[in-house]
């Protein structure tokens, strides 16, 4: 079961020091809501955790301390959906399982759909799909590819209501696995969890 | 649901998804044979009915050609997915980003470089060359390209960030490929009197692109992992 511990971690961007003094720790089942207003680097949090910003100091650090680094055990869901327009659903999501597998298997790509609702677009170009679906399909991937942190930047963008209740659910269900969750939210997303307020950078 | 482990590897998976997108619409990988084809053809108006000339000049015009082909798509190479987020996801995979760095470039190598090299021959004759000459061009190109595409990889990743990357893009890198162009061409222009060697200038030509092969990768990589912060 992953734990992670942040103590006294800094990030900058560009130069200007967005995050500070930030001290957490997230034990396995355990999900972490960071809010504030925008600027406040709740992005920059995640990106930091996911391995693709620096630490200015402090330390993250993981236990069990195995073979793969953070990033490498983390899914990170940024703004972007990471699809390639000219290629359907079903393949973004074959290459994407393929590129993030860990040594644990993940669920079918038919199935990571059905979850999402998304089982009859398989077929469909991406480009074809609006914002909200999307969406769906880059939260698919969490499925497809099973990794014990989730970095959720603003997850619930451009869902629907029935959208939201089946984030919450496989939210519910990888905790109820030992996964853990870092979210960063402006809405409520329907679990409960310990919340890490950001204030706003000057 | 069922569990299951992804058919491909990782690798597989990328050069498969690379070979796809290019190939669908909008992904343009033909532009460069076509490209190609217009600056062989537009030479012989400019130069002029010499056909002796035209032959002699004729490796320089292909290998200019091809480079300035190559270099066409290759601004995109990082940088669509550097928009759309799929980068970010190569950096948490567990495959190297070296590897996944040179598995792109073989992808686009396969997509641009390898047409430029099949057409090469007939092109080569558009320009009244000798027949008998013509597998050196292509043979010299088949070499050559891959290391182009691999230097251009440096730029793509150093400019990735950029709206409009794709000048900068070319003055970082032309001056890096002189050896490749300067060598392609004089394994090109060989003669069978041996007047002119091959097998120098192709030798060098190899040692060329494996050292692209060895260090591209490496660049790029550290390039691409500063993008991001």
């Amino acid at each position: 079961m992953l734990r992670i511990e942040a103590s006294d971690i800094a990030v900058e961007r560009g130069g200007r020091r967005v995050l500070s003094g930030l001290s957490f720790a997230l034990d396995a089942g355990e999900c972490l809501l960071v809010t504030g207003p925008n600027g406040a680097g709740k992005s920059t949090l995640l990106r930091a955790m996911a391995g693709l910003l620096p630490l200015r100091s402090g330390t993250l650090s993981h236990t069990p301390d195995s073979d793969a680094p953070l990033a490498e055990q983390a899914h990170f869901v940024g703004h972007a959906d990471a699809l390639k327009g000219s290629l359907t659903v079903a393949e973004n999501l074959t290459f994407l399982a393929a590129m993030l597998r860990t040594g644990e298997a993940g669920c079918s790509v038919e199935g990571s759909l059905a979850a999402l609702g998304l089982a009859r677009l398989a077929d469909l170009p991406a480009s074809y799909l609006s914002a909200g679906q999307k969406r769906r399909v880059a939260l698919a991937r969490l499925l497809v590819a099973r990794r014990p942190l989730w970095l959720l930047d603003e997850p619930s963008t451009a869902l629907d209501r029935a959208a939201q209740g089946m984030l919450g659910k496989i939210m519910a269900a990888h905790r109820a696995d030992g996964g853990l969750i870092v979210a960063a939210t402006h809405a409520s997303l329907g679990i409960d969890g310990r919340e890490l307020k950001l204030g706003a950078s000057s | 649901m069922t569990l299951y482990r992804p058919p491909r590897s990782p690798l597989a998976a990328l050069f498969l998804r690379e070979i796809r997108v290019g190939r669908r619409i909008g992904g343009g990988s033909m532009l460069g044979v076509i490209f190609f084809l217009v600056l062989v053809t537009l030479t012989p108006f400019a130069i002029g009915p010499d056909l002796a000339l035209l032959s002699r000049i004729a490796p320089a015009i292909l290998w200019l050609s091809g480079l300035l082909a190559t270099l066409l798509g290759l601004d995109r190479l990082f940088q669509a997915d550097y928009e759309d987020g799929s980068l970010d996801l190569m950096l948490t995979s567990r495959t190297p980003l070296e590897l996944v760095i040179l598995t792109k470039c073989a992808a686009h190598w396969v997509l641009t470089g390898l047409p430029l090299v099949a057409a090469a021959p007939l092109f080569g004759l558009m320009l009244a060359m000798p027949a008998q000459d013509l597998w050196r061009i292509a043979l010299s190109l088949l070499v050559g390209t891959p290391a182009l595409t691999l230097i251009g990889a440096i730029g793509a990743a150093l400019t990735v960030s950029l709206r409009r990357g794709g000048l900068l893009l070319a003055v970082l890198i032309l001056p890096l490929s002189v050896p490749v162009l300067i060598f392609g061409v004089a394994a090109a222009a060989a003669t069978e009197s041996g007047l002119l060697p091959f097998a120098t200038p192709m030798m060098i030509l190899c040692a060329l692109t494996l050292l692209a092969l060895v260090g591209a990768p490496v660049a790029a990589a550290a390039a691409l992992r500063q993008a991001g912060s």
